[in-house]
């Protein structure tokens, strides 16, 4: 190699390319940057759903109208909903962290396709704006909730189209996504880091990527096809033409359920990082990790159906649903069994990220319980459609994602920035999200199976007490949320300068300097042990 | 400064991105394959009755025009390697036509349905029943969709037959043109599924 490569690297925050100031930044297709870009771009829409949902919370604190009327109220639980699922939670953990760690931790130096990686983001981007476009255009905004279910979506007045748009020219972004991890994890990896070599984020990455680049391309269609009903009336989905709107439903669900997984599984994956690291200790089971997520991602596409057991099934498929999604909860179990047998005898280390990983474990773990509850024909005829159901996938998506979400952001936020974070107020965050989390989405299980529908801006007398707790716990969350993103974006300038490793972990991101140099590695790393060598 | 971004190039990378992408392309039409089914057995004999009316000639032909391009293009790869630029480039401006060809009798096609009145949204066509205006939306979307992937097909063959001739495609490198290869033989299966589901089975 020449001799120029003795010279220190600059890094990638410092690197001065071909463009400057904002270009530098959003026409890089450095995978660091696309990350940052990501991130920057998902905590804006975040902040977004979130105060939309903490308004919506305002309204139900007691029962008729309160501060928006009941048009106001579905149109943003619709924008709610599309802005969460579409643009934090399906993109959040692979775009951000999948993007800046995935190339270190498996020792290369960018993604297979740095431009296709850019594209990826202006897809993002263009198809969050056409959803807001939707919002101040044509005849009022959506209301349709984020399924978009047929037939209402192409009856209803208010302005689906670009709505529907935007969460196809998303689906692409992830699609692309999806498909350069994919390439990446195959073509790229470090010499001697051989499949069973590969830490668990990225393994978990890769079993994303499968659904990504399988099942997105469904939901895609699925979308052009309501698009076509509304402009061409084909008729797929609307019964006065011919059409079957129970098939829409199967269609969305046959990619929206495997989404679940490509929010879950990342998660799972970053997870499993941070709770190796702070035990210390080789991640237990890690054959039975990689293959419990491979399977959760096979399952996951046969599970649909349990999205519709009151929509008209035979009993036939009733039961094999039912019985499918028992069998999804097995994989994810053997992950948390194996979890708590990584911190056995392990010498743990209390830090942040440790923290969020065991508020992780505790709100996936009732996140999970209740989808069995949900998952059993009987009690789902009854609670379908609750408050419950929206308890349990906001402990799922809210909780499991968003835990991780958070633990990954305070576990890799040294090597990000080069900078430490207050501990402290993290910690105080943190308190004050989990406590708030629980009081907030924690009622919704009570207020569910007492009959409490969702979807409604009003209510019956008999459920105002549940609501104020719940409203109160809102509070509670939003202001725990806006500690520990304040001290994340303060420590950026007051925090003490990170080391290249702080908490001591043993994958190769944990290697480079923090922040990395631009190429990641001086020297492309050999790979002779597996990923956790504690000992 | 030069030296620490190096250009990286790796030829079986670029392809096992294309094959990737190739099987999100199958699921995009898997999922209206699906709906296909579905309708096919629920109005059965609707979609017998008018499956006749479409031209098994045009389809035929059409079928016979696209097997022939997927030719045309692979052995332009071979030419490329064999330094062939001349042929290379005229085996691909042959692809280009016989795909033009194909979106022509797709527009006479078109063309003559229309004249009838039937199209998607018509009331001559809703007269005729559920089954018929599934059968031809069903036709038209599909249809449809598999002509636009032609014309993204075409012009990605358009510009690599222009980065042949400007030396940018050639016998050392010539993945982007076996991608573009891979493309358009999906495009041509694709259709090869299509032109009996719409035409033969009557």
């Amino acid at each position: 190699m020449s001799t120029q490569k003795d010279i220190e690297e600059p890094s990638y925050l410092d690197y001065k390319g071909k463009y400057r100031g904002i270009f530098s930044w959003i026409l890089s297709t450095d995978h660091k940057r696309i990350a940052l870009l990501y991130l920057f771009s998902i905590l804006a829409f975040f902040a977004t759903g979130a105060t939309l949902g903490l308004l919506m919370k305002f309204e139900l604190i007691a029962p008729g109208k309160t501060i928006m009327t009941a048009q106001t109220y579905n149109a943003f639980f619709t924008l709610h909903g599309i802005i969460m699922i579409f643009a934090v939670v399906i993109p959040g953990l692979p775009a951000v962290f999948g993007n800046f760690l995935l190339p270190i931790m498996i020792g290369a130096k960018d993604v297979a396709f740095p431009r296709l990686n850019l594209l990826s983001w202006y897809f993002y981007v263009m198809g969050v704006s056409l959803v807001l476009i939707s919002q101040f255009t044509g005849q009022g905004p959506p209301d349709t909730g984020w399924t978009f279910y047929a037939p209402y979506s192409f009856r209803t007045t208010g302005n689906m189209l670009p709505a529907v748009f935007g969460a196809f020219v998303l689906g692409f972004s992830s699609i692309l996504t999806g498909l350069n991890f994919l390439v990446t994890i195959h073509r790229m990896r470090a010499p001697g880091m051989k499949w069973l070599k590969m830490p668990l984020f990225p393994w978990t990455l890769y079993a994303t990527g499968w659904i990504q680049l399988l099942a997105t391309p469904i939901i895609g269609i699925t979308l052009l096809m309501i698009i076509a009903e509304k402009t061409l009336h084909i008729g797929f989905f609307d019964p006065a033409l011919g059409g079957d709107p129970i098939l829409y439903q199967h269609l969305f669900w046959t990619y929206s359920h495997p989404a679940v997984y490509i929010m879950i599984l990342p998660a799972m994956g970053a997870i499993s990082e941070i709770i190796s690291t702070f035990s210390h200790k080789t991640l237990f089971g890690y054959n039975f990790m990689v293959a419990s997520s491979l399977a959760i991602a096979f399952v996951g596409y046969f599970v649909w159906g349990h999205h519709m057991f009151t929509s008209g099934m035979s009993s036939t498929a009733l039961y094999a649903f039912s019985l499918l999604t028992f069998l999804v909860a097995i994989p994810s179990a053997i992950k948390v069994f194996n979890w708590i047998a990584t911190m056995h005898k392990g010498s743990i280390d209390l830090q942040t990220p440790f923290y969020w990983a065991m508020g992780f474990i505790f709100v996936f773990m009732i996140g999970g319980f209740s989808g069995l509850i949900l998952g059993s024909l009987a009690t789902n005829i009854h609670l379908h459609n609750t408050h419950f159901v929206l308890a349990h996938f906001h402990f799922i998506v809210f909780g499991g994602t968003g835990f991780a979400f958070f633990g990954a952001m305070h576990y890799w936020y040294p090597k990000m920035t080069g900078k430490m974070y207050d501990s402290r107020w993290a910690n105080i965050g943190l308190f004050l999200f989990l406590t708030g989390f629980i009081v907030l989405y924690g009622t919704m299980f009570y207020l569910g199976y007492k009959g409490m529908p969702r979807r409604y801006y009003d209510y019956d007398e008999i459920f105002h007490t549940g609501n104020i707790i719940s409203t109160m716990g809102s509070w509670v969350l939003y202001s725990g949320l806006g500690i520990i993103i304040i001290n994340l974006f303060a420590s950026l300038k007051s925090g003490a300068k990170a080391p290249s490793n702080p908490w001591g972990g043993k994958t190769l991101e944990w290697s480079v300097p923090s922040p990395p140099p631009v190429e990641n590695f001086k020297e492309i790393p050999v790979v002779t042990k597996g990923p956790y060598s504690y000992k | 400064m030069s030296t620490i971004l190096v250009k990286h190039r790796d030829d079986l990378t670029s392809k096992t991105g294309m094959w990737f992408f190739l099987f999100t392309e199958l699921l995009l039409f898997g999922g209206l394959f699906i709906v296909y089914s579905v309708y096919r057995y629920r109005n059965a004999t609707a979609f017998h009755l008018a499956a006749q009316e479409l031209s098994v000639f045009i389809g035929t032909i059409n079928t016979i025009i696209l097997l022939i391009s997927s030719t045309t293009i692979a052995m332009s790869i071979t030419a490329i390697r064999k330094q062939n630029k001349k042929f290379a480039i005229l085996l691909l401006g042959l692809t280009i036509i016989l795909g033009l060809a194909f979106l022509v009798n797709k527009y006479f096609e078109w063309g003559e349905h229309f004249k009838e009145h039937i199209y998607p949204g018509s009331s001559i066509l809703a007269l005729r029943g559920h089954g018929d205006v599934l059968f031809y939306g069903l036709y038209f979307f599909m249809t449809g969709l598999h002509a636009l992937h032609i014309i993204i097909g075409l012009i990605f063959i358009l510009v690599i037959a222009v980065s042949i001739l400007r030396n940018k495609i050639n016998s050392d490198n010539y993945v982007l043109l076996e991608n573009s290869g891979l493309y358009w033989h999906l495009v041509d299966l694709i259709w090869i599924f299509l032109f009996p589901l719409f035409y033969l089975i009557t």
